[in-house]
């Protein structure tokens, strides 16, 4: 490759060289004048034009023959009309493809300018444009009839028995969730997501147990901030000024305050026993092993951290408890949930529905096997139905493919690891379908977590977690 | 503007840097543009190396890219900030502030009969903000966590979020300043035009007898104005979400292994107003450039140009549809299925004036007497360009279809035939007809030859088999594809697509060459050189401030007076007088 680059170097710098010699030539040598065109080069280039329509057509044709297959057989029922509706689409397209470019072609390669031909002069013919106008009005009525026939199906609502599935996406990974035997996905909140709960589903004691980390967490940081050396010692001095210049204003009556004198730099017995109280305090925090030393922006940083736990806190109180119509609770419903990672399983021939959900930017969940396709968008959840026809099995005896799975891939530029964000798709009987979730552990947060908990992930969320917090450091300064 | 009187004597700032001049003006956009050009298809030679042959080394990327490319192998980071730059200095900063820049700024006072601009002061201003805002968007190359990364439509959260990639930190709040005053410059230049088009046509030049060229600038300059403002405001509330903790575009984020304070916002929204301005900004790119080949064509097959009062209303019709399209780019956001239908049926009806504005030039075509000039070239392959990447817009504006190809190479594809190449013919072509006009040099035939064959066959050969990727199932903006098998087939087209944008992108050495070489040691140009009917052919070759030395001319006719069977030569300027008992348009 290298030797190639260098060859197209060298080869650019030889061409600049000829094109030197090549500009005088053709038009300083022979004298002639720039935009007369000969005879020959009008003909030269009226015939390539037809030459290139050969080559492009035949590339053309080359490409369908070898690529048109485009794809492999569509393995859901919406797919199917998808397909034949593309089909129709490609039909007329191709067809004015060739009609079009081939009148374009050969118009230019017939009338190219000879000595004493003229030109037709050829305003305007309302009938004609009438033709062009009224034909391909029809032809896209048809086309967008047809069209909004096929997108109607694909888009109306989900039998009820169709089977849920949630599709969660964050960079750069999906998870499944499937609603448990009580058919009711549990409530999800972003302000509960964990390692051990990827999704933030909510249970009262996910709740609970949030709200004491980060009473913890708001807890510790206070406490930091609090025995901060500088901010300490400032206190410490401002404690002695307001103590020292009451001394100072009142002159030697030391004990006027036991006799009601409430001069106007008066200082009641309380606040001065309050002062000497947190003087004391502060000295003593001064000695303790838990002063630490801050640089401002670190310290603003951690009030900053501070100010955003206190607000993670009030999302998490302002969580809603409610009932689903069927009765049950929002909260408890999550506790049966199925989580998947990796991969996840559908029965052949049953309608699903996809809910789509994300966590941080927008991906969007592509399934091209199945021609379908719908963005992730944090916030705002979407949804998609089909019912796949084809197991992965029969496919793979179809595309004489023992290794092929179906897959979900991330469509919509997320990040530096967007290319490799994908999850299989198992296709199979409904007896195995039903055998394979019934396998899968439930999500309940108190008892054992159901999810394996990735380590790297743990590890990448918390290496993320202090790598924001030097970014805020580093933003302050 | 009695300035035409008397030649002052000007200094070399007041006429090469701060011009008022039209002419001065539209030079310094074309060699800008030219200049980001260049880079941007460089950007694109760097990511087809690696889309070509994923993970191999190569000296070259790690020559010019540095850090971003260890060891010559492409950083995953780096692959999307050039593929964000690209296509941010194609759409914008070339195809929009370079083509209407130049040839607004060019032919609308020349071809009306104007001594100048309404203002040639904003007219100065509109380039010089175009200046700064792309030094702006150059800088942003080089600064820490490298240039905006999250494609040229920077959706948030990922461009609000400098979290998301590196991509998002410096270098994108740098991107949507630039765009600021990208816009800024836009609308300065956009006012200026309709204004001067409305108010100073010469006399007899009433708007049926416009150029179409003047036709496809005014439209083109009315869609800017009414569609920029709304990038502003999409481009503003995205930096208050990115510095002041607004949460305009973002809700329940988590990220960084923290729950952001960010409730009510939707993505959705800030696509809804980017697609607001960026649908009609596709035909802002594509409109002027179907006016130049119109007059191109024209002149060069010595034809009227058929049907002139259906191309306008075509022009008219594309433009006013285009507002209510934006939709169709996001049929798959999750967006009402019935609102969806209502965007396809809008989509759709713009193919009925596309399909009369290409019939139109096959029409103008049959029985001409075509003379083979460069520009000539461009603007026929402008036609097939137009209808080729044109009728896939069709698969893609049927909602149920574009599901399973949308963001695919599929859509690669099509922008790059109907938009990219389209646009850049009209530009190409339009430098090398009216380059005599512009630096009173000729350019040179031969060379221009080689160049447009090269071109047309390269350029086909990138985006037509992108096609068959897309309806693989291909996603676009990947980094690599080879962890997903069913892909493994139609890959085997990329080291082929890989070539051809190489020798495509060399090949443009042709037209480079030939562009500084002929300022310089062209021949000097006659006249009226293609014998052509409009205006700025009366005009002397020499530029002169004020453009006409005496008075303004006076219009008697249309400007499509060709091969006209009253007239014995076969052009007929417009300032040439009805004969007697001519019926004249």
């Amino acid at each position: 490759m290298k030797l190639l680059i260098l060859l197209v170097a060298i080869l650019g710098i030889v061409a600049l060289v000829q094109l030197a010699k090549v500009y005088q030539l053709t038009s300083s040598l022979r004298n002639k004048r720039e935009e007369d065109i000969s005879d020959a080069d009008n003909r030269l280039n009226g015939g390539l034009f037809l030459a290139f329509m050969v080559l492009f057509y035949a590339s053309v044709v080359w490409l369908v023959v070898r690529y048109g297959d485009y794809a492999p057989p569509p393995a859901s029922l919406h797919g199917e009309a998808v397909d034949t509706l593309m089909n129709f689409n490609m039909a007329i397209i191709f067809l004015v493809f060739f009609l079009v470019n081939t009148l374009l072609f050969f118009f230019a390669s017939k009338y190219y300018h000879r000595k004493g031909q003229k030109a037709k002069f050829f305003a305007h013919d309302n009938r004609l444009e009438l033709v062009w106008t009224v034909i391909p009005s029809i032809v896209l009525a048809v086309i967008i009839a047809y069209g909004l026939k096929t997108w109607n199906q694909m888009t109306g609502e989900a039998a009820d028995d169709a089977i849920r599935v949630e599709v969660y996406s964050k960079q750069f990974d999906w998870t499944a969730r499937y609603p448990g035997s009580d058919g009711e996905f549990g409530l999800a909140n972003y302000n509960l997501i964990t390692p051990t709960n990827p999704l933030g589903i909510v249970t009262a004691e996910g709740v609970e147990s949030a709200l004491v980390e980060l009473d913890e967490k708001i807890e510790a940081l206070e406490s930091e901030l609090a025995h901060e050396r500088g901010h300490l010692l400032t206190e410490k001095e401002e404690l002695e000024a307001q103590l020292h210049g009451s001394a100072h204003g009142h002159g030697d009556h030391g004990d006027h305050g036991d006799h009601g004198e409430h001069g106007e730099h008066g200082m009641s017995e309380d606040l001065h026993h309050a002062i000497e109280h947190r003087l004391s305090e502060v000295e003593h925090m001064l000695e303790s092993d838990a002063v630490v030393i801050l640089t401002d922006a670190a310290y603003e940083a951690k009030q900053d951290k501070l100010y955003r736990l206190k607000r993670h806190r009030q999302r998490v109180t302002e969580i809603e408890s409610f009932n689903y119509d069927a009765g049950i609770a929002a909260w408890e419903a999550g506790m049966d949930d199925k989580i998947m990672k990796g991969e996840f399983h559908l029965p052949v021939g049953e309608e699903v529905e996809f809910v789509f959900r994300s966590r941080d930017v927008i991906h969007s969940a592509y399934m091209p096997h199945f021609r379908a396709q719908m963005n992730t968008v944090p916030g705002v959840p979407t949804r998609f139905k089909m019912t796949p026809t084809i197991t992965t099995d029969s496919m793979r005896t179809i595309l004489d493919d023992p290794e092929f799975d179906y897959v979900l891939l991330c469509n919509k530029v997320c990040g530096a690891a967007h290319f490799n964000m994908q999850m299989k798709v198992v296709i199979e009987s409904r007896e195995q379908y039903d055998a394979w979730l019934a396998e899968q552990g439930e999500f309940i947060v108190k008892d054992e977590p159901a999810v394996e908990t990735n380590e790297a992930e743990v590890s990448a969320e918390k290496a993320g977690e202090a790598e924001e917090n030097t970014d805020k450091t580093t933003a302050s300064l | 503007m009695g300035a035409h009187a008397h030649h002052h004597e000007e200094s070399f700032v007041s006429k090469y840097v701060f011009s008022q001049d039209h002419k001065m003006i539209s030079k310094q956009f074309l060699v800008t543009a030219v200049v980001l050009g260049v880079v941007a298809a460089m950007l694109s030679v760097f990511f087809r190396l690696q889309l070509g042959w994923p993970g191999e080394s190569f000296a070259i990327l790690e020559t010019f890219l540095g850090k971003w490319a260890p060891d010559g192998v492409l950083d995953r980071n780096a692959y999307l900030a050039l593929v964000t730059i690209h296509g941010t200095l194609m759409v914008f900063f070339v195809l929009t502030g370079g083509l209407s820049g130049t040839f607004s700024n060019l032919l609308i006072p020349l071809q009306i009969g104007a001594r100048d601009m309404a203002s040639g002061f904003l007219n100065m201003l509109s380039y010089w903000f175009f200046f700064a805002s792309s030094v702006i968007m150059m800088f942003s190359l080089f600064v820490e966590g490298g240039a905006a990364s999250g494609g040229w439509t920077i959706y948030p959260p990922l461009s609000a979020l400098p979290q998301a990639m590196p991509g998002s930190g410096m270098g994108m709040t740098l991107w949507l300043i630039s765009m600021v005053l990208f816009v800024v410059s836009s609308l300065l230049g956009g006012l200026n035009y309709i204004v001067t088009v409305i108010n100073l046509r010469t006399k007899g030049m009433s708007m049926t007898r416009l150029p179409l060229t003047i036709w496809a600038f005014m439209v083109t300059a009315i869609l800017g104005v009414l569609s920029f403002p709304v990038l502003v405001s999409a481009v503003v509330l995205l930096l208050m979400d990115r510095t002041m903790g607004t949460a305009f575009y973002l809700s329940d984020i988590f990220i960084g292994g923290e729950a952001l304070d960010v409730t009510g916002g939707s993505p959705i929204l800030y696509q809804h107003l980017f697609w607001f301005l960026g649908h009609p900004e596709v035909y802002i790119v594509l409109l002027p450039a179907l006016g130049l080949s119109s007059e191109i064509i024209a002149t060069n097959a010595r034809k009227p140009i058929f049907g002139y009062k259906a191309m306008v209303a075509s022009l008219l019709g594309i433009g006013f549809l285009s507002f209510i399209v934006w939709g169709h780019h996001m049929f798959v956001t999750g967006m009402n299925p019935f609102l969806g239908s209502v965007f396809v049926f809008t989509t759709l009806l713009i193919a009925i004036p596309s399909a009369v504005k290409a019939f139109n030039y096959i029409t103008t075509l049959w029985k001409g007497n075509i003379r083979f000039t460069p520009a000539m070239l461009f603007s026929v392959g402008l036609v097939s360009t137009f209808v080729t990447g044109g009728l896939t817009g069709i698969i893609l504006a049927d909602s149920a279809l574009d599901v399973n190809v949308h963001d695919t190479y599929f859509v690669v594809a099509h922008f790059h035939i109907v938009m990219g190449m389209s646009a850049i013919f009209g530009m190409l072509g339009g430098v090398y007809h009216w380059f005599p006009k512009m630096f009173g040099k000729m350019m040179n035939t031969k060379l221009g030859y080689a160049h447009f064959w090269i071109t047309l066959i390269s350029g086909y050969g990138v985006f037509f088999p992108m096609h068959f990727v897309g309806l693989a199932g291909a996603p676009r903006r990947y980094y690599d594809y080879s962890s997903f098998d069913y892909l493994d087939f139609v890959m085997d087209l990329q080291p082929m697509i890989s070539m051809f944008a190489i020798i495509g992108v060399a090949g443009q050495l042709f037209f480079l060459f030939n562009f500084f070489y002929s300022i310089f040691r062209g021949q000097v140009a006659s006249q009226n050189p293609w014998k052509a009917n409009t205006l700025e052919w009366t005009t002397p070759v020499e530029h002169v401030h004020g453009n006409w030395p005496g008075a303004l001319p006076e219009v008697h006719r249309w400007a499509y007076d060709y091969s006209n069977p009253a007239h014995e030569e076969d052009f007929v300027l417009q300032t040439t007088p009805a004969l007697a008992g001519e019926e004249i348009h």
